[in-house]
């Protein structure tokens, strides 16, 4: 692995990581593009350095093909799952007008003991939506 | 034999592409989702038979040489996981047309459904760890959709948390796989005991973490057990009864599987750690709850402690006890959440404080959840009390006295977060509303009671001939825990 792979694959993963810890879910799906990618370099960095073209009867030097091989799956799968998370975001956006991830019921409760926040009319909404 | 391997993957995705074209018909979609996942069953039991008989079966998927092809290999603990996950699906797919609601809520349902089913055959059989994880994927993805199928607003909210924090343990997974290539040049399974032994320690150990980190979030262990309390509950109760009884016990296998063949040295004092939170911490938040399905749902989380139990006791006896647990739990904890879809549809919510009487209106009913609860407390003569036994037997021998401590007391209080259930939604007095005494809610319902009781009747079998199981798991555990036969099987 070279020192250029290894500085883009970690600029890829602390920005991505950044991202994900916010709470709008468009921030959470790019932050995860970003690591699916910083882990997308390191599938193709464990096939070390690179070579002529792995073609069957051909002599001398040639590159892994299976990180190649792994990779373009991986990829396809990202794909699959960004494209799933980004009709959720749009589904909570025309539900509410937002897309944050919201508290769950237990940490509301938790809030509410400790004095602040509207947790009745929350449960009632959640009652109302189950 | 092993031409039938691929036909566990091929036969639900064909099914679930035929279930696209045919998505204007409900009828044909049943149809389909019917034919697909009996076959499938029946195939599975035929393979275990003869797996049991003739040893390992192996399929080099294009005809490649065994050590570079995409292997599928059926050994007697994939045969045995397959089988019973296989029947699981089924009944819960016919549970599912009984209730008349999720498939006919969403057409999607049974594309997303038959899609999971494949995705669970493909785990299991998965001969490398790549395969192992975009069959990971495929049953992820299929969840995913079953579990936001009405897109109401709880189920998005929660759905969220589950879908990202699925996707982060993707990541680590295919990093663990990524670093695993770029370390030993292989990730055919058997191969890698051999290459993985021949690396310093400090490697190993980290390759391990990284794998244990992905599969332990995947089977909801001590401090990656958050998403699950949350997300199960807003699923409706076929979906999140197959998510119960299977998805997480798929975390476990893979567990067992890189625990016992790709790291057969490690040390497994944190594991026995973590199995002992996991249980603890597991059943403190199901007794807290006031849910049915909530309480359940922290269930599974505390019943998974005592699998990775078996599994960082290690050898065979701890690692056939663990099969047998795994075999006990999944219909008994599937059955649990059938039994609360029939409450929740009959009562319209399984909130404690709004459901009471049953016991009174439905005899029958409170039967079906006095046995499956008893057994998941681990009461004798129930199938739940031999899993247990066996793993704190275990314990007992290999003088952990701690872990055995907690899994006696946690065992109890699994007892008292039942009673809780019993209390608050079978005793008392009747809701006047919903019909009076005796006004039988199994005999509207007859469809989704007749498969919860023959899945329940499943689990008491597995007690009655607990015998000859635990012998068929202590030769799964002999095929699990010896590298050496999984190589000469993959490789001849």
């Amino acid at each position: 692995m070279s020192v250029e792979q290894a500085l883009l694959i970690g600029v890829l993963a602390a920005a991505g990581t950044y991202l994900v810890l916010h709470r709008t879910l468009t921030r959470i799906i790019l932050g995860l593009g970003l690591l699916g990618n910083a882990i997308n370099l390191l599938i193709l960095a464990s096939g070390d350095e690179p070579g002529e073209p792995p073609i069957i009867g051909r002599e001398g030097e040639f590159t892994d093909p299976v990180p190649q091989a792994l990779v373009l799956t991986a990829i396809v799968i990202g794909f699959a799952v960004i494209s799933f998370l980004l009709a959720m975001a749009y589904r909570a956006w025309t539900i509410d007008g937002n897309d944050d991830v919201e508290d769950d019921i237990a940490d509301r409760r938790l809030a509410e003991r400790n004095g602040d926040t509207d947790v009745e009319q929350a449960e009632a909404e959640q009652e109302g939506a189950s | 034999m092993n031409q039938m391997l691929p036909l566990f993957i091929a036969v639900p995705l064909l099914g679930a592409a035929l279930s696209l074209v045919f998505i204007k018909s409900r009828t044909i979609q049943r149809a389909i989702s019917l034919v697909c996942s009996t076959a499938v069953a029946a195939m599975a039991v035929s393979l275990l038979v003869y797996v049991d008989r003739n040893g390992t079966e192996v399929s080099s998927l294009g005809g490649w040489r065994p050590d570079i092809a995409i292997n599928l290999v059926a050994d007697r603990f994939a045969a045995i996981m397959l089988t019973i996950s296989t029947t699981m699906l089924l009944a819960v797919l016919v549970y599912a047309m009984g209730q008349r609601g999720d498939d006919e809520r969403s057409r999607f349902y049974h594309p997303a459904y038959l899609t999971l089913i494949g995705g669970v055959c493909g785990a299991f059989l998965a001969g490398d760890l790549f395969n192992l994880f975009v069959w990971f994927e495929v049953l992820l993805i299929a969840s995913y959709v079953l579990l936001t199928l009405e897109g109401n607003d709880r189920q998005i909210r929660t759905g969220t948390t589950y879908v990202v924090l699925n996707v982060i343990e993707s990541f680590v997974l295919v990093m663990g796989v990524a670093l695993i290539f770029a370390a030993t040049g292989t990730l055919n399974m058997a191969l890698l005991p051999e290459r993985l032994a021949a690396l310093p320690d400090g490697v190993q150990l980290g390759l391990n973490l990284l794998l244990l980190i992905a599969f332990g979030l995947k089977a909801a262990v001590f401090p990656l057990y958050s998403w699950l309390p949350d997300s199960y509950p807003s699923a409706p109760s076929p979906v999140s009864a197959v998510f119960a009884g299977l998805l997480t016990k798929i975390g476990v296998y893979a567990i067992v599987r890189t625990q016992t063949l790709l790291f057969p040295e490690s040390n497994r004092t944190l594991l026995l750690v973590i199995a002992g939170l996991t249980m603890f911490v597991g059943v403190l938040g199901a007794i807290a709850q006031s849910d049915m399905k909530r309480i359940l749902s922290f269930h599974i989380v505390s019943q998974i402690g005592y699998m990775i139990m078996g599994v960082a006791l290690g050898g065979v006896a701890a690692i056939t006890a663990t099969i047998f647990y795994m075999i006990h739990h999944i219909p008994v904890k599937t059955s649990l959440f059938l039994v609360e879809g029939i409450v929740a549809r009959d009562s319209g919510s399984s909130n404690l404080s709004k459901v009471s009487g049953l016991a009174r209106r439905s005899g029958p009913l409170a039967a079906l959840f006095l046995i499956p609860a008893f057994s998941l407390a681990g009461l004798p003569p129930f199938s739940g009390f031999l899993g247990k036994t066996a793993v704190v037997t275990e314990g007992i021998a290999q003088q952990s006295w701690w872990i055995v401590a907690v899994a006696l007391v946690v065992s109890l209080m699994t007892l008292i977060s039942m009673l809780k259930i019993w209390t608050g939604a079978f005793w008392g007095a009747p809701d006047p509303e919903l019909g009076g005494e005796g006004s039988g809610i199994l005999r509207d319902q007859r469809l989704m009671s007749g498969v919860t009781t023959g899945v329940i009747g499943l689990t008491l079998a597995i007690a009655l001939f607990a015998g000859p199981l635990y012998r068929l798991c202590e030769r799964a555990a002999a095929d699990a825990t010896d590298p050496l036969s999984y190589l000469s099987a993959v490789l001849p």
